[in-house]
């Protein structure tokens, strides 16, 4: 666009001429067309039909990683551009974690990567190779909720429920990390998950009354 | 379609001899809710789906030259490319009315239709792609030139254009007219007045769930969408109008909504972009809007400028009340709101003028947000109220309390009911409002100035046309269906106590099932209405089906209840039996299964009785308390408690309605003092486009809130005595907070929001 006052168009693939990602493509697209030839001309022909050297580049052009999502472990081909929240979402069907923003802003995407709470938006999937993920679907023990979600409904700690996933996932952090000793502690690190409904004192109460009930998270 | 006599002893013993109403049950959906199970828009799985990503304009005004979408049409994975030259027709642009109620004057900006611009960020072109990913990717090659003219977006530079709306200039009896209560601007004349001008900016509805949307053409005259929307019924019939297909070819569906606070009350171009790029690719195209097109493309709150001027006499009544507002609009759409509504109703005043006008501007058309109007207006009139009481030297509580009206001055007829004054004095004691001193900065802790503020609140009691479907299983079983929606209010849970109690059964024997046009119709989720319309339907469907079990029942000659009439029989704990004699009793089960019934279902239309409500003036009312702190250096302001009290009949489920309460007051704390989209003039666009320039309330920004509910029950608006709560948890917030930094400082801030520096 002639005013694109977008930060990407400082990436070298919108610039003229052709990038390097262009060129990788078309070698990619040539080599695999030539290795069409080298086939029987019916076998050419319909491999063209099918986008064939399309599909080839494509497959080069991602990443296998391995990862273990929710106890599970899958064994993934994704393109290095795609975010881990995308990946779960889009390709997974895993759509409790929740996209709010894709600026690491919100909150909502929150999973967890080896413990560690994670914004999934600003994690490209391609980093999360060979580590643990924990969704919001993977939280709860079978039927048995996580003493956090339970304690959520308990109290209430949301409203139309978009925030919540991430809510969840942030708050059993903040008390793995001992970042939930008083209402001031739990709200400060609580705060990099927003809740447009205003949910906020339930949750915090929720927070509470997990912590405060020594159930392990 | 049956009408519920308003009849106190007849409601006394449908309900309260029940024990659901009222008590603060846990959400129905709070388990998918909490496990990631909730699907919202964008969360449906279907075969063959594809992604659409839009391309917005980056002028504000003028034309589209050309477009070239060539780099992108050749991108891996991109199925269709479309703007105005190759998109396929909406066939029903060019008469098309305004989906939702009301109706503005213009018509919702169509999108793809011409080579025009309106606003910055418009939508002028659609990728769509197999993978997100892809058709993000080649959504930024599509470079477009512009014939650019010159655009107006900032509000003060171009006010003096502001006009009567047209649907006023139209009709001389439209409620938008000038009003003119005693004698025009007598406040002017007197010798104890104020005067001030209020400003608040746009504000951004900004709920946590981008606006999404599946389109699905299951065949050429065959729509499905998946759709971010508090109206399925509204979003189908503007579909359909759009298409020209049948509406029973369009079905809409939003089961769980992510928030929406009023940008759900108006289908945008994103959706009809979506529609037409799924019909061109035949294929479902899934779109979900970007946090920045959340500022430019589903609505706001708009920029609102006021005046006001009041005088009083010197023992605090009340003498005169002028209230001037303007509002923004879009160059192509009338928007506009009940501002004024507050000023001309709350106050025993016997003058009162009222004055309201819109500002066109080349911006996107706002849309209702969250206590529309009226919350804007409140800001001012509860502003000026604590100024006029500063100038009285009269403590804000004891000066409303002087001027409370027991009748409504405007329309002169009693109220349905009012309990304002109760909800006062119990919020005042609650905040502890007697530790306020008269003069401002009197208070301190440390380096911070300690002060308190209220503001009132008030939002007419709607009720609607509604319908629902009830079905008994030969289990116990009870399904009701409704198109409504729950976009976070706790919509689904409040309809399963109310049907538990309307059938005498327990809570979980009831599924209620919302979000659907399939569903019998229902209003949208607006204007704090929902439980006194669906709630309606509701309990007559539940009633209704208790007079399908009786008919069976008393027909049947081997039931023990032959011949008897339905108001002799009691229905409780699952079974039917004859008051007179409680032992002959038959559970609804067993009639079912005596007649051999797998099930039976009835349905429902509820209606208001409008000659009954003519009568009375029906409103909600709300007070909030603010105790703040504000830093003598930095000017920071920390809200250390709120108070927030609401009358509005009875409340049905504390749980929920308390959380409605809470997040009322959170918003309003935004309102006051971190919310704010700035557009930067020069090129029209908005500066705050995400998380990091706009800032809604996080959890550090939120105290501790106290919900205080008069609960008292208002038959006249239904029968189940229920009135709004949505609205007026956040009208009359804003000013609470910042009559409160008043009370600590002595500064007045008129202009939202109120950040450090205005302080410092």
């Amino acid at each position: 666009m002639s005013k694109d006052h977008s930060p990407d168009q400082f990436l070298p693939e919108n610039e003229g001429g052709q990038s390097h990602s262009d060129a990788r493509r078309t070698f990619l697209k040539q080599s695999s067309i030539l290795t069409a030839l080298a086939l029987t001309p019916t076998a050419a022909i319909k491999a063209a039909e099918l986008k064939f050297e399309e599909k080839v580049a494509a497959v080069f052009e991602k990443v296998n990683i391995t990862l273990d999502i929710n106890g599970k472990k899958q064994k993934l081909a994704v393109e290095p551009r795609t975010t881990l929240l995308d990946l779960l979402r889009e390709q997974l069907n895993l759509t409790g974690t929740k996209k709010g923003c894709d600026y690491g802003q919100c909150g909502a995407c929150t999973v967890h990567v080896d413990g560690q709470r994670v914004l999934s938006c600003l994690t490209l999937a391609a980093m999360a190779d060979g580590k643990d993920i924990t969704t919001i679907e993977g939280l709860a023990n079978g039927d048995k909720l996580h003493p956090m979600q339970e304690a959520f409904i308990k109290h209430d700690g949301f409203q139309c429920g978009y925030c919540t996933p991430g809510q969840i996932m942030s708050a059993v952090a903040c008390i793995r990390e001992g970042h939930a000793d008083s209402d001031e502690e739990i709200r400060e690190y609580m705060s990099g998950n927003l809740c447009r409904c205003g949910a906020y004192p339930n949750i915090v109460n929720a927070i509470k009354e997990v912590k405060n009930g020594g159930h392990k998270v | 379609m049956r009408q519920q006599p308003c009849n106190p002893s007849h409601f006394m013993k449908e309900y309260f001899f029940q024990d659901n109403m009222g008590k603060p049950m846990d959400r129905v959906d709070g388990r998918l809710k909490v496990t990631g199970s909730a699907k919202y828009s964008a969360e449906f799985e279907l075969p063959n789906m594809s992604h659409g990503v839009l391309v917005g304009s980056t002028i504000t005004k003028g034309r589209i030259k050309s477009i070239d979408t060539k780099a992108a049409e050749r991108a891996p994975g991109v199925l269709a490319v479309l703007h105005y030259q190759n998109s396929p027709k909406v066939p029903g642009y060019v008469q098309a009315a305004h989906p939702t109620e009301p109706k503005p004057i213009g018509q919702p900006h169509r999108v793809f239709y011409d080579e025009q611009v309106y606003f910055n960020d418009q939508p002028i072109a659609i990728v769509v792609a197999d993978t997100l990913e892809r058709a993000r990717y080649a959504a930024r090659l599509v470079k477009a030139q512009y014939e650019e003219e010159k655009h107006a977006t900032s509000f003060p530079k171009h006010q003096g254009k502001a006009f009567l709306p047209t649907a006023a200039q139209r009709n001389p009896k439209h409620g938008l007219n000038d009003y003119v209560r005693g004698k025009a601007d007598a406040y002017k004349g007197e010798n104890l007045k104020i005067e001030s001008e209020y400003v608040i900016p746009s504000e951004m509805h900004n709920p946590m769930e981008l606006q999404s949307i599946i389109a699905h053409w299951e065949a050429p005259d065959r729509l499905t969408v998946y759709d971010k929307t508090q109206a399925v019924i509204g979003s189908q019939n503007a579909f359909a109008r759009e298409w020209k297909i049948p509406v029973e070819n369009v079905k809409v569906i939003a089961t769980f909504v992510g928030g929406a606070f009023g940008n759900g009350l108006h289908t945008w171009p994103h959706e009809t972009a979506a529609i037409i790029a799924a019909k061109k690719v035949n294929r479902p195209v899934k779109l979900m809007l970007t946090r920045e097109q959340m500022f430019t493309m589903v609505g706001y709150r708009p920029f609102a400028w006021q005046k006001v001027g009041m005088s009083a006499t010197p023992d605090g009544k009340i003498t005169a009340i002028t209230h001037e507002a303007i509002g923004q609009t879009s160059s192509y759409e009338e928007f506009t709101e009940s501002t004024l509504q507050q000023t001309r109703m709350m106050y025993t005043s016997p003058n009162v003028t009222t004055r309201y006008r819109i500002l066109p501007l080349d911006v996107s058309t706002p849309i209702w947000m969250r206590g529309p109007g009226e919350a804007t207006g409140a800001f001012a009139l509860e502003s000026a109220m604590d100024e006029m009481a500063h100038v009285l030297k009269m403590d804000p509580l004891e000066f409303r309390l002087k001027n409370h009206t027991d009748r409504d001055p405007e329309r002169d007829r009693p109220w349905s009911t009012k309990f304002l004054k109760e909800a006062m004095l119990m919020g005042a004691e609650k905040i502890g409002w007697n530790k306020r001193q008269l003069q401002p900065g009197s208070l301190r802790n440390g380096d911070w100035l300690v002060g308190y503020g209220m503001g009132v609140g008030t939002f007419g009691a709607h009720r609607n046309r509604a319908s629902a479907k009830a079905t008994m299983f030969a289990d116990g079983r009870v399904v009701i269906q409704s198109a409504t929606t729950d976009i976070g209010p706790g919509t689904g849970t409040v309809m399963v106590q109310i049907a538990a109690d309307a059938l005498g059964i327990s809570p979980d024997k009831i599924i209620f099932e919302l979000g659907s046009s399939l569903f019998p119709p229902a209003p949208s989720q607006g204007g704090s209405a929902t439980v006194a319309s669906v709630g309606s339907a509701v309990r007559d469907a539940c009633i209704a089906l208790k007079k399908k079990l009786a008919s069976l029942t008393t027909g049947n000659a081997d039931s023990g209840f032959r011949n008897v009439k339905y108001e002799d029989l009691t229905f409780q704990n699952g079974q039917i039996s004859l008051t007179s004699s409680p032992g002959t009793k038959l559970s609804y089960t067993d009639v079912l299964k005596q007649q051999k019934l797998p099930e039976i279902e009835v349905t429902e239309e509820s209606r208001p009785s409008n000659e009954e409500r003519q009568k009375y003036s029906m409103y909600s009312f709300s007070v909030h308390f603010a105790e703040v702190q504000v830093h003598q250096l930095t000017g920071q302001v920390k809200v250390t408690k709120v108070v927030t009290c609401a009358d509005a009949g009875k409340i049905v489920n504390k749980k929920t309605a308390g959380n409605q309460m809470i997040g009322g007051a959170v918003g309003g704390i935004g309102m006051a003092l971190t919310e704010g989209a700035v557009i930067d003039d020069r090129f029209g666009r908005y500066v705050t486009k995400d998380f990091a320039e706009y800032h809604i309330p996080v959890h550090a920004d939120t105290p501790d809130i106290d919900v205080v509910f008069v609960d008292k029950p208002d038959f006249i608006n239904n029968a189940m005595g229920t009135k709004g709560i949505g609205e007026i948890a956040i009208i009359g917030v804003a000013p609470a907070i910042t009559n409160a930094i008043f009370n600590a400082t002595g500064k007045r801030i008129n202009e939202l929001p109120v950040t450090p520096d205005k302080l410092i």
